[in-house]
């Protein structure tokens, strides 16, 4: 069973059809990539799965249960802009996540506990490269190391999936190559599934093992918002990743 | 070179600062010299000596009747008032604020009603509070809280619903319910904004705080402008307003330098 299922969803804002009769099952593990036009739903999409919005039609299954209709900590995201908080220093941006969810009253943790979060956000920043930067505040920091934040804030909260907008789309060509190892590194590591939006083909080509392109299939030019787009074409990538990632499976499952 | 890319070095901003300063009080000490040297008992426009005599009485000397000494009495009265005022109205305004910027279900009722109150003038409703409170301190303090309030709330709704989607999205991935991202993401966002607001209304404040003492009070710093105002007392009532304004000033610069040293990661705190 695919531990992701999308079944004949829709998605539409009043006349205008974004998304029409999306079918997809993506097995765990996955690293897809969407590409396509401006426009044309993927982020809507994103939105979908994040439960940010929900479907005028059709459903989500994740691990065969419906998506709860609202963002939860099973699913990180990390935007391209305004993911990480302005007020809070890069350690306590991604403590934050560790303290939230065991301090209903409060939202923060005091003494013992609240060492024992920072340590933990304190490694994990560590391992994205940020390990200089702890006590800095967000607006210090260049867009490349913002972005390092934001993946490591997702990171923390351990979601079964990670949903990833653009977040490269405002770095320079160097400090992309420098993040498409790292997210390459932990998705290895943590063999999460991601779902990526790109407007760089090549970004989508050689990070996932599996590129999905949503197109509209159907266009009426004097009712533009008549047809959404669909998955037009699913191609499975880097097959060494594929069948490593498989033999991973394989073995846990066993 | 065009005016526009001219911009005064260090020195010379200095001298500019203080050049307008300088002619006002230039321009008034002149006239007063010549109204004094035309009837040495003009009230109009006293003279440094004058002013200073009447300061020295009022805030150097215990009054004869009463044993206090007149101008920190009405200060500490005057202040008492403004801060409590001002305080309730933070908070208000906050709690108001945050929740109608926040919650789509608190903002559809709030909101309209916030703008409503905020239109109608504090002042015309004065004589009701006089009534409802009687004409002690409540009264006195509930004009800052009413014409204070709403704009304050106005304000930080507007900042709350400014803060990006993403960021409210992100808190839920992170684990949090509405109360905590209320109290983590949204409130520490909007305090330096609140601080921000309150220097933008300590105008006001100070304006309805002169005029409820003015009407109805029996010490304060708008009380005694308005009382010695029966005796042409321009000695008593210029000291005063330099005074208010120095103290207004104050608060302005603390709270700015408050904003600064507590957010410093607010970029609109150098502002």
């Amino acid at each position: 069973m695919s531990f992701i299922s999308v079944n004949n969803v829709w998605q539409r804002y009043g006349d205008q059809v974004v998304l029409e009769g999306l079918n997809l099952h993506v097995a765990e593990g996955e690293f897809c990539t969407l590409v396509g036009t401006s426009g044309c739903g993927k982020s809507t999409f994103l939105r979908l799965l994040l439960g940010q919005e929900t479907a005028s039609k059709g459903q989500i299954l994740l691990d065969g249960q419906p998506l709860a209709g609202e963002p939860d900590a099973s699913r990180g995201v990390v935007f391209q802009r305004y993911s990480v908080f302005p007020h809070l220093s890069v350690l306590d941006n991604v403590a934050l996540g560790l303290e939230l969810p065991r301090s209903p009253l409060l939202g923060r943790l005091f003494g013992k506990a609240k060492k024992a979060a920072r340590e933990q956000a304190a490694a994990l920043l560590h391992k994205v490269g940020l390990g200089h930067a702890l006590d800095k505040y967000p607006a210090q920091l260049s867009g490349g190391m913002q972005q390092r934040l934001a993946i490591a804030q997702a990171l923390i909260m351990k979601p079964r999936v990670l949903l990833l907008d653009e977040p490269f789309g405002a770095l320079d060509p160097g400090i992309r190559k420098d993040m498409h190892q790292l997210l390459l590194e932990l998705w290895r590591e943590t063999r999460l599934t991601v779902f990526m939006v790109t407007h760089d083909l090549s970004e989508g080509f050689s990070l996932g093992t599996r590129l999905l392109v949503f197109d509209k299939v159907r266009v009426d030019p004097h009712a533009p918002g008549a047809y959404g787009a669909r998955i037009t074409y699913d191609i499975p990538l880097n097959s060494a990743r594929r069948k490593a990632l498989a033999a991973e499976l394989g073995a846990t499952s066993q | 070179m065009r005016l526009i890319n001219r911009h005064p070095d260090r020195s010379s901003r200095l001298l500019l600062v203080l050049l307008p300063f300088a002619l006002l009080l230039f321009a008034y000490f002149v006239g007063s010299a010549e109204r004094l040297a035309d009837n040495p008992n003009d009230k109009l426009l006293p003279s440094a000596g004058q002013m200073f005599e009447a300061v020295k009485r009022l805030a150097f000397s215990a009054d004869s009747r009463t044993g206090d000494y007149v101008l920190w009495q009405d200060s500490a009265s005057s202040l008492r008032r403004l801060a409590l005022g001002l305080g309730i109205s933070a908070l208000a305004g906050l709690c108001l604020g945050i929740a109608a910027g926040t919650l789509p279900l608190f903002g559809a009722p709030l909101s309209p009603l916030l703008t409503v109150l905020s239109m109608v003038p504090p002042l015309a409703i004065l004589p009701i509070l006089f009534i409802v409170f009687g004409l002690g301190e409540l009264s006195k303090v509930m004009l800052i809280v009413i014409g204070v309030t709403p704009c304050l709330a106005r304000d930080l709704e507007q900042r709350a619903r400014e803060i990006p989607v993403e960021l409210l999205v992100k808190a839920q991935t992170l684990g949090a319910s509405t109360w905590t991202l209320m109290l983590r993401v949204v409130l520490p966002q909007l305090l330096p904004r609140l601080l921000i607001s309150l220097r933008l209304m300590l105008g006001s404040a100070w304006l309805f705080l002169i005029a409820a003492e003015a009407i109805a009070s029996t010490d304060g710093l708008g009380y005694r402008i308005f009382l010695v105002r029966r005796y042409l007392a321009m000695d008593v009532i210029l000291p005063y307003v330099v005074w208010i304004t120095l103290l207004a000033w104050l608060m302005d610069w603390g709270l700015k330098a408050l904003t600064r040293r507590a957010f410093p990661w607010y970029e609109g705190a150098r502002a």
